[in-house]
């Protein structure tokens, strides 16, 4: 028997009996996306939750796993509905299933699915759904061990994986009625806890991955094994676009262990049993390269184009109210900046790498992404397979920051099996593949101007963004590009959500698209933006003469900005804002709002007289609303205060020749233990929706710490990284 | 012409035939022993992500060719200990240290080099004994905090 129940407008919850016994609670389709999958009938049941006659229970999760703790996150979830002990509960990473759409990325079905991970997304669009299951199963396992006990349903309860008989004391385990429960009637709509019956939620939880993540057990993408399975590495063109003209294998074939070289769409793959042999092959392949068109592409002359394309005529308006052209020229003040900001490389520390096992009818693929059903398409795409031959198994990934969301790695796996003749094949990127075929963070060139009324606030706001675009990259939100050229990503953060109560305001784009690949970086737009509003709004502080605290608090006046007012209220009062400091520690503030998550951050940073910058302590709040585990979301703005702090000090990708110069951690620097400053994240839970919790922690940092600058030294950094040589006195 | 080799590792001897004898020791423990918990991340001794102990010294394997530790004593992060009981791994969890997790194989065995030679380390001392490694998530402030911990435990002789 199977029960469907009616939860909410956008799925079903669907009950039945477990294949080996007991009962499973999924989920079907999203109403609007599953209409005919619906009429074709479900095959079986998406697994969720599963609660063994062995008391095990079994939750499989779809959003994947790549440090910023969603599995356990939304275990705990189930765990705290369904009444179980957390560490009795299994985790499973589920493969590609409709059922475990991403709503945030719905009406992509068109393209081949929308399983992925990314937007700061999973707890909020998710944690509903496994309460509810969890929710279904605690109904219909308390109605059958009330009838195993043959007492009244009324008065039992769940407790710790047993249906409790509270006048008697009475119970029995959840496996010992599992299979009855599964002949139970689902409920139309579980009752779900109230926060203030909560054990689990809302209490630092220690993480399942961590304890297999320091015995070396975890397995990522590069860690898989498949029988007979060989290693290749890819020469691709150095000139992004760049093809193969032609290539002589002789060398590599002389190497031991080279099997075979083969030519796939990204390049030339070198097949061996090793991944040195691989490497080796790759060193002596010789390869002739048609460069393209794109082979004398700079970023230098990108920047002079962006700042003559900022003076032009056209551009894509994002935002726009009341009459800026006559306030800026009525205004008591004017205040005008330029900032540039460069392209901005991922480096997930588990370099890029799939496997796949092409086998003519269908292809497997293994592999650390954020974006199985959009590898699952393009690896159809690419072999011409229909998107259910090809399955995707997902590992934990070590890094993901938004690189794996793309398919490139994963297409060249399995190009590179089938060309190598239907063999598993692992494709391994060096850490220089990883950073010069990238998809960075977009580079911009940014005019702001501003006009200040008698009272020192502004009366106007023009922004101009001129720079790539990931969307001319990212086919599968292409439509999200408008005509126009305006894309969301790169205004994000600059005119979607525009916290400042400023009365005439201009935002607007220029889509200029150079050939560099550009791509989501944790936070996006954001980035880029949120270092560019609070930098220029602590500009326009000083231009008045006023406190920047003060003047953003008197900014944020309006209620859309009452939480980012709060946040910015406790990171200053944490931070003791105004108090005196140690000589030469100078302190800058910042706050922004992405992925619905509301962050503000202290900085305190002294600045040698060699220009060398330290930031001594980062003093952060955010309020993503409701928090599962507040140890994951204090660590994921520690993470995200590292990351943005990195691009601050040191991120920058120039190209040249149409060549990225960087190759590695030489010269792709990243911070290290002795610059990170320490941190104390201080949560705010709010009484408002609930929000992201991985990326809102990366765009306060560098105004802040740009903004102490500007307190320790009256020099404004308008373009990042920071170089030394911007402060040396 | 391949090259015959024996390496100890993790106290046990292995008797291996490897085709280059310039070959990392890295992909040999990877591929060759399948002890993949020592992770590759930049191949150039930048990050630290391959970090293993040979005769207890904290080495890069990444650029460690393996002809070069025949004969020594070299410990993976398998096996620092069966269950995962050393010091340090169970502060990394007390601390909930790891996010993503790929470079703390490394971490963990550059500090457990550290606390075997000093089990009072200062914060100065812990920054050079851990310089040498990178993680993306930015977990340095806790993996600072764990080595505390570890020395801590490990000076009550647990």
């Amino acid at each position: 028997m199977r029960a469907t129940v009616n939860q909410g407008r956008r799925s079903f919850l669907k009950a039945g009996a477990a294949t080996g016994g007991g009962l499973v609670i999924g989920f079907h389709l999203p109403v609007a996306a599953s209409a005919a999958e619906a009429a074709a009938g479900p095959a079986k049941l998406n697994a969720y939750v599963k609660v063994g006659t062995d008391n095990r229970v079994t939750f499989v999760c779809g959003q994947v796993e790549m440090g910023q703790g969603v599995h356990n996150g939304l275990a705990m979830l189930l765990a705290e509905e369904l009444e179980v002990d957390l560490r009795n509960l299994r985790i499973e990473q589920g493969g590609i299933d409709p059922a475990f759409g991403n709503p945030r990325y719905i009406g992509f079905k068109a393209v081949g699915g929308f399983q992925a991970t990314g937007g700061s997304s999973s707890i909020r669009n998710f944690g509903n759904k496994v309460r509810h299951a969890g929710a279904a199963a605690r109904f219909m396992l308390i109605s059958a061990g009330a009838e195993r006990m043959q007492v009244l349903r009324s008065e039992c309860i769940a407790e710790n994986g047993h249906v409790v008989h509270k006048p008697s004391g009475r119970k029995v385990t959840y496996g010992a009625v599992a299979n009855d429960a599964a002949r139970q009637v689902a409920p139309d709509e579980p009752a779900l806890k109230q926060p203030s019956e909560f054990k689990i939620v809302g209490k630092a939880t220690p993480r399942q991955d961590i304890p297999l993540k320091v015995t070396g057990r975890a397995v990522y993408g590069l860690d898989v094994k498949r029988p007979g399975m060989l290693v290749a590495t890819v020469a691709r063109c150095p000139v992004f676009g760049g093809k193969v003209t032609s290539f002589n294998a002789e060398k590599s074939l002389r190497v031991p262990g080279v099997k075979k070289v083969v030519q796939i769409s990204s390049g030339v793959a070198v097949v061996a049993d090793s991944f040195w042999a691989a490497k080796k092959g790759r060193d002596a392949l010789e390869v002739t390269w048609d460069e393209g068109p794109l082979a004398k592409v700079s970023s230098a002359d990108m920047y002079s184009q962006w700042a003559a394309l900022a003076k032009g005529p056209t551009a894509a308006e994002r935002l726009k109210t009341g009459d800026v052209a006559a306030a800026l020229a009525g205004g008591a003040k004017r205040v005008e900046a330029v900032y540039e900001l460069p392209f901005l490389a991922h480096a997930c520390m588990e370099p890029m790498n799939a496997t796949a096992h092409f086998k003519g009818d269908s292809c497997e693929i293994w592999a650390s992404t954020q974006a199985q059903s959009w590898n699952q398409h393009a690896v159809a795409q690419a072999t011409g397979l229909p998107p259910k031959a090809v399955t995707v198994h997902t590992t934990y990934l070590g890094g993901g920051f938004g690189r794996r969301l793309e398919s490139d790695y994963v297409v060249e796996a399995a190009e590179t099996s089938r060309a190598a003749g239907n063999v598993p094949v692992k494709v391994v990127w060096t850490r220089e593949d990883d950073i010069q075929h990238d998809f960075y963070r977009p580079a911009s060139h940014n005019v702001l101007q501003a006009a200040l009324g008698p009272d020192g606030m502004p009366t106007a706001w023009r922004h101009r963004i001129v720079g790539t675009s990931i969307l001319q990259y990212f086919k599968t939100f292409g439509h999200f590009l408008r005509k126009d050229g305006h894309d969301p990503t790169s205004t994000q953060g600059a005119g979607d959500y525009f916290p400042y109560d400023i009365p005439n305001v201009l935002v607007d784009y220029v889509n200029n698209n150079q050939g560099v690949p550009s791509g989501f970086w944790r936070s996006v737009g954001n980035t880029q933006n949120g270092f560019i509003l609070e930098s220029f709004v602590d500009e326009l502080a000083h231009a008045a003469g006023k406190d920047p605290y003060q003047y953003r608090r008197q900014l944020f006046g309006k209620p859309h900005a009452a939480r980012l007012r709060a946040v910015l209220d406790l990171a200053a009062e944490k931070a003791g804002w105004g108090k005196p400091l140690p000589a030469g520690v100078h302190r800058g503030i910042a706050a922004h709002f992405a992925y619905g998550g509301y962050c503000a951050q202290v900085a305190e940073v002294s600045v040698a007289r060699d220009g060398k910058v330290k930031v001594h302590r980062v003093v952060a709040a955010i309020d993503s609303g409701w928090v599962v585990n507040p140890d994951t979301v204090a660590a994921q703005v520690e993470g995200a205060i590292y990351y943005g702090l990195n691009a601050a000090l040191y991120g920058e990708v120039t190209i040249r020749n149409g060549r990225v110069e960087q190759s590695n951690f030489n010269d792709y620097k990243m911070a290290r233990m002795d610059e990170m400053p320490k941190v104390e994240v201080h949560i705010l839970q709010g009484k408002g929706e609930q929000g992201g919790a991985g990326e809102p922690g990366t765009n306060p940092i560098s105004p802040a710490v740009c903004n102490a600058i500007f307190a320790a030294t009256g020099k404004r950094i308008r373009k990042l990284p920071i170089k030394p040589e911007m402060l040396r006195t | 012409m391949a090259t015959a080799l024996t390496l100890n590792v993790n106290g046990r001897t292995h008797k291996l035939s490897v085709g280059d004898p310039q070959m990392p020791l890295l992909w040999v423990l990877r591929e060759n022993l399948g002890l993949t918990g020592t992770k590759f991340g930049c191949g150039a001794a930048l990050c630290g992500a391959c970090t293993v102990l040979v005769n207890g010294e904290p080495v890069r394997s990444c650029n460690t060719e393996v002809s070069q530790v025949a004969g020594k004593s070299v410990t993976t992060i398998e096996g620092l200990s069966r269950d995962g009981s050393h010091p340090v791994q169970k502060a990394w969890v007390a601390e909930q240290v790891p996010q993503c997790g790929y470079c703390q194989s490394g971490q963990i065995m550059s500090a457990a080099a550290l606390l075997a030679k000093n089990k009072s380390p200062s914060d100065a001392e812990i920054e050079k004994a851990m310089v040498g490694h990178i993680c993306t998530c930015g977990t340095y402030n806790r993996v600072r905090k764990a080595i505390h911990a570890a020395a801590a435990t490990m000076r009550k002789g647990a």
